[in-house]
């Protein structure tokens, strides 16, 4: 526990400590809620309240996926071997990652939601606050899937790989535009993907329906994917068995 | 301090280590040495928990290393190849949170960086990035990562490779005063014969995964009626352990 709360305290000095990089985090989807979500809220697709959450899993999405990069140089210097050497266990070693990243996002995620109230985003505070557990919950399995991938993969491929695969990740969540209007087959493959789930649990908690079944569905799929991820990361920490 | 036996590990079809025995007492200095490639590196991640053997048993610093690793990780300092620094953090942090990683409080990290540090000839290194620092500079620096938690066995694998001979000669000197002042058993890897001559009080000779030859300079020297450690590895292996090297 000690060992966690030292590693989780020594990341967030580091994140904290570049303020630059923190704040551009945060700017791609500042723009998207500056230049699109003005045309998105006029379009009749959605209010303010159907794009924020949207805007929030394209966050969780980028930034706990790219998580892992940082990972490929601490594994070059030797600086990943020498943690691994300490007596520490795996999952704290990634937890210590993870949990800064999630605050760091939770950071920048609130920034990106009062910036959406000053546009004109009409959404319960309870609702919101729901929504940003359950985007941490979100990303604390995409930031531990991507530390896995950037341990398992070769050092070179993980940067092009990773934000290759964030893309369609991205697009068939529903995250910029609701998958209600997707043709059939695009909505069924969307339904394969986990973000679709949390996209339509975040709205559905930014509209107040706390009780509805796409809550229900985006908590059991992030949950889902927290646990699996730092299962998976925690495992690429262990010694090796190559 | 350590027993191994038949300890082996493959890469794929890559045999890197083909069944060991090492015996390494309290207090001593053992060379490992072999050219490059012969498993040395293997073999000291191995021993430090880092990479899981195919078989074999070892016990490293009195804890069984399969049964419980992480008494062995709390007991030993290892010292990489490469280093343990990246190239912009000052050093000061990293040492730190390595140290309370063992359990040190931040006070008594502080403390213990700094008397490192000057033990070190470093002293006032703290805020420091290792791109500002010599190699030998560097190395002492991963030395005393290897050291914040007082360890009674430290790995070094290849501690002065790529330093001029003084930077080297001064860090021998620092590993000598490891053994004599906190009585440090110390098992390093290296390719320099000359090294393990001056500085091991014996050597075990690696090539091709295997231990070819093994005991204490002088009489390996005897034995193989050579007069520096090269002749005798030529003896064991029929080849130079480096393209045209005399030591
Ligand atoms: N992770 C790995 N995967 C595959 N082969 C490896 C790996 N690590 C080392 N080897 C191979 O094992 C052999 C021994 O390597 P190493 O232990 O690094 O030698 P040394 O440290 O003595 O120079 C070499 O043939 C090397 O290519
Ligand atoms: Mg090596």
């Amino acid at each position: 526990m000690t060992a966690l709360a030292v590693l989780t305290g020594h990341y967030l000095r580091a994140s904290f400590g570049s303020k630059v990089s923190l704040a551009f985090g945060a700017v791609q989807p500042f723009l998207f809620l500056v230049l699109f979500g003005p045309l998105f809220a006029r379009s009749g697709v959605g209010s303010w309240a159907v794009l924020v959450p949207g805007l929030l899993v394209q966050l969780a999405l980028t930034s706990a996926g790219m998580a892992g990069f940082g990972i490929v140089f601490d594994q070059r210097f030797g600086v990943l071997e020498r943690l691994r050497v300490a007596p520490v266990s795996p999952v704290t070693l990634l937890l210590g990652r993870v949990l800064r990243d999630s605050l760091v996002l939770l950071v920048q995620a609130a920034t990106i939601i009062v910036a959406g109230y000053a546009l004109g985003l009409r959404a319960p505070l309870a609702g919101v606050l729901a929504a940003l557990l359950l985007m941490t919950v979100l990303s604390v399995g995409m930031a531990s899937l991507s530390y896995a991938a950037a341990l398992t993969m070769r050092q070179e491929l993980f940067a092009p790989v990773m934000s290759t695969v964030v893309v369609p990740l991205m697009l068939l969540s529903g995250a910029l535009l609701p998958m209600s209007l997707a043709p059939a087959w695009l909505d069924v493959v969307s339904r394969l993907t986990p973000f679709r789930y949390a996209v339509e649990g975040l709205r559905a908690l930014f509209s107040g329906s706390y009780g509805s079944s796409a809550v229900l569905w985006g908590t059991v799929v992030s949950l889902a994917l927290a646990i699996g991820g730092l299962a998976l990361g925690a495992n690429r920490f262990r010694w090796e068995k190559a | 301090m350590i027993h191994v036996r038949g300890l082996t590990k493959t890469f794929g079809t890559v045999e890197a280590v083909r069944g060991i025995d090492v015996d390494v007492s309290a207090g001593e200095i053992v060379g490992f040495l072999g050219p490059n490639g012969a498993g040395k590196t293997t073999t000291l991640r191995m021993l430090t928990t880092l990479l899981r053997p195919t078989s074999g048993a070892a016990t490293v610093a009195g804890a069984d290393l399969f049964a419980d690793p992480v008494a062995v990780r709390r007991r030993i300092g290892y010292v990489a190849q490469g280093g343990a620094f990246g190239p912009f953090t000052p050093v000061g942090n990293e040492l730190v949170l390595q140290a309370r990683l063992y359990g040190l409080s931040r006070a008594e990290a502080r403390a213990r960086v700094t008397s490192l540090l000057t033990a070190l000839d470093l002293a006032g290194a703290e805020e420091r990035t290792t791109v500002t620092l010599s190699g030998g500079q560097k190395r002492r620096l991963d030395i005393a990562m290897g050291l914040l938690h007082r360890p009674t066995l430290l790995f070094l694998d290849e501690p002065t490779t790529g330093l001029d001979p003084q930077s080297r000669a001064n860090l021998w000197d620092h590993i000598r005063r490891l053994r004599e002042r906190d009585g440090v058993t110390v098992f390093l890897t290296t390719h320099y014969l000359e090294e393990a001559d001056a500085l091991c009080d014996r050597v075990l000779i690696i090539d091709h995964g295997r231990i070819v030859a093994e005991g204490d300079p002088e009489r390996l020297k005897a034995e193989h009626g050579a007069r520096t450690l090269d002749e005798v590895f030529l003896a064991v292996t029929g080849r130079e352990l480096r393209e045209g090297a005399a030591a």
